[in-house]
């Protein structure tokens, strides 16, 4: 993209309007790359007093002003293009915003059959960002009476309804378009315009669905998202509910029409912005990829499987606001497995809920934290768990066997998250981003999501791949170039062999060769047998490499298959390499003592708490 | 970020409270703008649509959707009422009795008859709902067809977290100090229809009891975790709550544990007991929130005595040395203070993180540092 005169980019200021915060960025064009200069927040100004959200956005970016010196507001306006009466100080090129204040976007979505239309109408909104309230199915075990019920107690801000294959039969769809029809459901905000739905369903259906619904909701056809079951085609009715999101959701939230005629680029429901960013950089660097967005309320994981991306959202798994859902769906004992020391069970469920209650405190001790940190595994192996449930290739597809597959035969709908074939886990959200030590983070994610084999892991620095998702729709060479330089901090490497053993017998041995040091003379190349039970960290600093030689004991897979050496260079960063002997699946010590023991040692080992 | 305002609970013996009162679905106003309410005045009414059957007619009369107009004896629109003949088959061979009659399994309405999918969709009456005021004030403005704004100068106590919806009934003290603990022998027949304060806890036995003898709503400093579990009977993962039905309205004014209740707090509920209270469990901690209530009506000109009202809000600007402070999370939880320093650099606390952070001193005279995301500033 290029400013009205025809010259690129050289100024950005993009904003994430988020439930409590707005975060402004400035990104400037500075030798030939973009980069990230300065940032600014403010309390988002969506509710009461304020109402409007605008009002928000200048704050932050007077913030910005402030830091940088540049002059980007007039009064209440943000001043485009840059270099404004000649003063390159002045203005910027282009002003950008995703939201997610109010809530987000939040969807009810409905199909015909549970596992197939649903699944596929659940996946489409999902990647288009959005909260699903609920999926209803003609076979979701639910009475008519009770989906009509529950579609007229949700209100949500629209509904996608999908079902058939095209030229299959119309009797289910129509019955579900009946109920919504029956429901007559309104919309969250707002009591007087229609509700936006969506049909995306058999083509030989709209005539009828257009009849029942049409008077009744705002009405939007579009192509069949599961036009065979054989395939899926999510994008026209994603892009549509991109559209009513921007017509109607934000259209009637407070100061929004205003935020859209700043706006060089359509405004974008924040999720969908990182999902469109960890998809663009994933493609773009062949990746296979994990993304998580751990927050106070909901976390969100996306990943990029050869090429096919998926996003989902644990709406009540989160670090503050539903922490105590993730207690209640975790279990007790499988927090405290985390947790380096004992606690009296009513204290800790006490302390959690007035985490809950109190949700902008911050842990002033070392036990506190380690607490905290013990809950946000949980609660990212959680929303890992649901992700590989949805993540999935499409059920009721038809498979061609042979005999090769009578002894390995595989169903459909198999999960796209293959963690051998990962390559990159990128962690986002306050508990990671903000963690006191950077091993922290580390930790965390290798302990919920147990990567296998050799695995790459970062943290978003100021959680600004929102802004550079929307960036990615007006410039992708911008966008990449601050992905790269500024908004991903890269940790280390996690080389974690597959299988178990007992504790202290060797699990494979290893040699290290420093390629590319930062030091003049390379370090030695380090030799060494890896243990059931050991967990090592190398140091290797960013923008050093190594290559990594594992020899695995008969019976341990590093991924070429079992007791097959592997030799794999890798990435340093501001962690290192981790040598991770724990087995996988990875075992604690199931006896109190045994487990404080061991735990203690590993974060020794890893230099992970203050001593 | 530069600002240091901690937001905090409101306290405060004189206040305006305005709260807009606003029908689920478009429906009457009842009232006027400047119209004097009761909590009881029902100020707005609606009528919820009625509840949906769906009649699969085709399976039971064994024939094709789109013949099903055919055998229709009441139309789209049409009343019927429960019992009555909703369709029926043709006579085979004009003789009556070999016909099939299907009888509406409700009183209400057709409201649709489907030729794809052979189904008749009956509606039910109509429910009425009716919206009360709530607080005892004035109606400030009506909204058509929507609801009103109602208005009142009242003492105004929030509280951290509560559960159950709005109700209100007289005020009275069951403790005699911020620190006692509620009791089942502290409670008795007299307490029926009242809102009750504790002090410093209440346990499961307590809230049984509290049910027991018709209590109307509970406001006291602290509870176990285990204690709601087992009042709800499922373990609250998300505080949205205001929706409950265990026999009373719960408002805790402190947080989970046992915590002495805010010596203000409890000085102004002991100031007004004996008086209508209006409260209201209703919590909700993400954007928007809502904190649990109590609201006493004063008349016009009236004062509690011996209590001070403070400012509140963005109004009272921020944190400031000499502030009456509550920490909000371990090691000092539940410590009411007064902040005496305010460093503005960031510092270095036991996690390793830096962070900003206020010096406090406590009622003992001993000081901490506190982060200040750890504190909350007692208003009012």
């Amino acid at each position: 993209m290029t400013t009205p005169t025809g010259r690129p980019l050289l100024t950005i200021v993009a904003t994430d309007c988020g439930s409590t915060t707005t975060k402004a960025i400035l990104i400037e064009k500075v030798g030939g790359e973009y980069r990230q200069t300065y940032r600014g927040e403010a309390p988002t100004t969506v509710e009461a007093p304020f109402e409007d959200v605008t009002r928000g956005v200048l704050n932050a970016i007077a913030e910005i002003e402030e830091l940088s010196g540049r002059k980007i507001l007039d009064g209440e306006k943000i001043i485009t293009p840059g270099g404004a009466g000649g003063d390159p100080k002045t203005g910027v090129d282009i002003y950008i915003s995703t939201s997610s204040a109010g809530g987000g976007l939040q969807m009810m979505v409905a199909g015909v059959v549970q596992s197939m239309t649903s699944e596929s109408a659940q996946r489409c909104a999902l990647g288009a960002g959005a909260i699903v309230m609920d999926v209803l199915s003609s076979n979701d075990g639910r009475l008519p009476h009770e989906k009509i019920e529950r579609i007229r107690s949700l209100r949500p801000d629209m509904i996608l309804l999908s079902g058939g294959t095209d030229g299959g039969t119309v009797l289910h769809v129509v019955e579900m378009a009946e109920y919504i029809a029956a429901a007559d459901p309104r919309p969250r905000l707002g009591m007087s315009y229609n509700l936006p739905l969506i049909y995306a369903g058999n083509k030989d259906a709209r005539g009828r669905v257009t009849d029942i619904l049409g008077k009744k909701t705002a009405l939007t056809v579009t192509e069949n998202l599961r036009p065979t079951l054989e395939k899926e085609n999510l994008a026209p009715a994603r892009n549509k509910i991109h559209d009513l999101f921007l017509e109607h959701v934000m259209a009637q939230a407070p100061g929004y029409k205003k935020l859209m005629a700043w706006a060089g680029a359509p405004i974008m429901p924040t999720p969908a912005a990182v999902g469109l960013i960890m998809e663009t950089i994933a493609k773009k660097q062949g990746l296979n990829l994990i993304g998580v967005d751990i927050g106070g309320a909901t976390t969100d994981v996306f990943s990029i499987f050869r090429g096919v991306f998926n996003r989902t959202v644990s709406a009540n798994l989160g670090m503050s606001y539903s922490i105590s859902n993730v207690l209640a769906e975790a279990g007790l004992g499988n927090i405290m497995r985390w947790v380096p020391f004992s606690i009296d069970e009513q204290d800790l469920r006490n302390r959690i809920k007035n985490k809950m209650i109190r949700p902008t405190t911050v842990p002033q001790t070392l036990d506190e934290l380690q607490i905290e940190q013990a809950i946000s595994r949980e609660a990212l192996r959680l929303a890992l768990l649901h992700h590989k449930s949805l993540a999935t290739g499409l059920k009721g597809v038809q498979q061609e066997r042979s005999i090769s597959d009578v002894f390995e035969q595989k169903g459909s709908g198999e999960s796209l998250v293959d963690m051998l074939q990962l390559n990159l886990i990128v962690g986002s959200g306050g508990i990671l981003s903000h963690a006191p030590r950077r091993v922290q983070s580390l930790l965390m994610m290798v302990d919920a999501y147990e990567p296998l084999g050799f695995t790459d892991l970062a943290v978003d620095s100021i959680f600004m791949m929102p802004h550079l998702g929307v960036l990615s729709t007006v410039d992708e060479q911008a966008a990449t170039d601050v992905f790269v330089r500024d908004c991903l901090i890269y940790l280390g490497t996690c080389v974690a062999p597959i299988g178990q053993g007992a504790w202290g017998e060797r699990c494979a041995d290893y040699a290290i060769t420093f390629t590319n040091s930062k030091d003049a003379v390379p370090p030695p190349a380090i030799k060494g047998t890896l243990n059931f039970g050991d967990l090592r960290l190398v140091p290797l600093a960013a923008g050093e490499e190594a290559v990594v030689s594992v020899v695995p004991a008969r019976a341990v897979d590093v991924g070429a298959g079992k007791g097959v050496p592997v030799e794999r260079r890798v990435k340093g960063g501001v962690v290192g390499l981790v040598l991770d002997g724990r087995g996988r699946p990875l075992q604690l010590p199931t006896k109190q003592d045994d487990r404080v023991r061991a735990l203690t040692e590993w974060h020794k080992a890893l230099n992970l708490y203050p001593s | 970020m530069g600002h240091t305002y901690t937001p905090g609970l409101t306290v405060t013996p004189r206040t305006v409270i305005s709260k807009k009162r606003i029908l689920p679905l478009p429906g009457t106003v009842l009232v006027q703008a400047g119209e004097t309410v009761a909590s009881a005045t029902v100020v707005a009414r609606a009528e919820l649509p009625g509840k949906v059957h769906v009649v699969n007619l085709v399976n039971q009369l064994g024939i094709l959707p789109e013949d099903l107009p055919d055998y229709m004896i009441k139309r789209e629109g049409e009343q019927i009422g429960k019992g009555e003949i909703l369709a029926e088959t043709k006579p085979f061979l004009g003789i009556k009795w070999l016909k099939t009659e299907i009888p509406s399994p409700v009183t209400g309405t057709v409201e649709t008859v489907s030729t794809a999918t052979g189904q008749v969709i009956l509606r039910e009456p109509p429910r009425p709902v009716e919206l009360c005021a709530y607080l005892d004030g004035t109606v400030v403005e009506a909204f058509p067809g929507q609801g009103v704004r109602v208005e009142a100068t009242c003492a105004f106590i929030q509280g951290i977290f509560g559960i159950g919806g709005e109700t209100w009934g007289e005020m009275v003290l069951a403790v005699s100090s911020p620190d006692e603990e509620l009791t089942e022998s502290l409670l008795g027949p007299q307490h029926a229809g009242k809102i009750v304060v504790g002090g410093a806890f209440a346990g499961a036995e307590v809230l049984a009891r509290a049910k027991a003898v018709g209590v109307k709503g509970i406001v006291v400093g602290g509870m176990h975790d285990k204690d709601l579990r087992a009042l709800l009977g499922y373990d609250l993962g998300v505080a949205i709550t205001g929706t409950e039905h265990v026999g009373f309205t719960l408002i805790l004014t402190e947080g989970f544990g046992r915590i002495p209740m805010a010596r203000k707090t409890f000085d102004l509920l002991t100031k007004l007991g004996g008086r209508k209270a209006c409260v209201s469990g209703a919590t909700q901690i993400r954007a928007g929130v809502i904190r649990p209530e109590i609201i006493v009506p004063l008349a016009p000109g009236e004062r509690v005595e011996g209590i001070e009202a403070g400012q509140v809000g963005e109004a009272r600007g921020g944190v400031k040395i000499g502030d009456p402070v509550r920490v909000i999370r371990e090691p000092f939880f539940g410590h009411i203070g007064q902040v005496v320093g305010l460093p503005a650099e960031l510092t270095g606390i036991p996690t390793e993180s830096h962070v900003r952070v206020m010096e406090v001193m406590f009622s003992d005279g001993s000081r901490a540092v506190v982060p200040r995301a750890n504190i909350e500033v007692i208003e009012g």
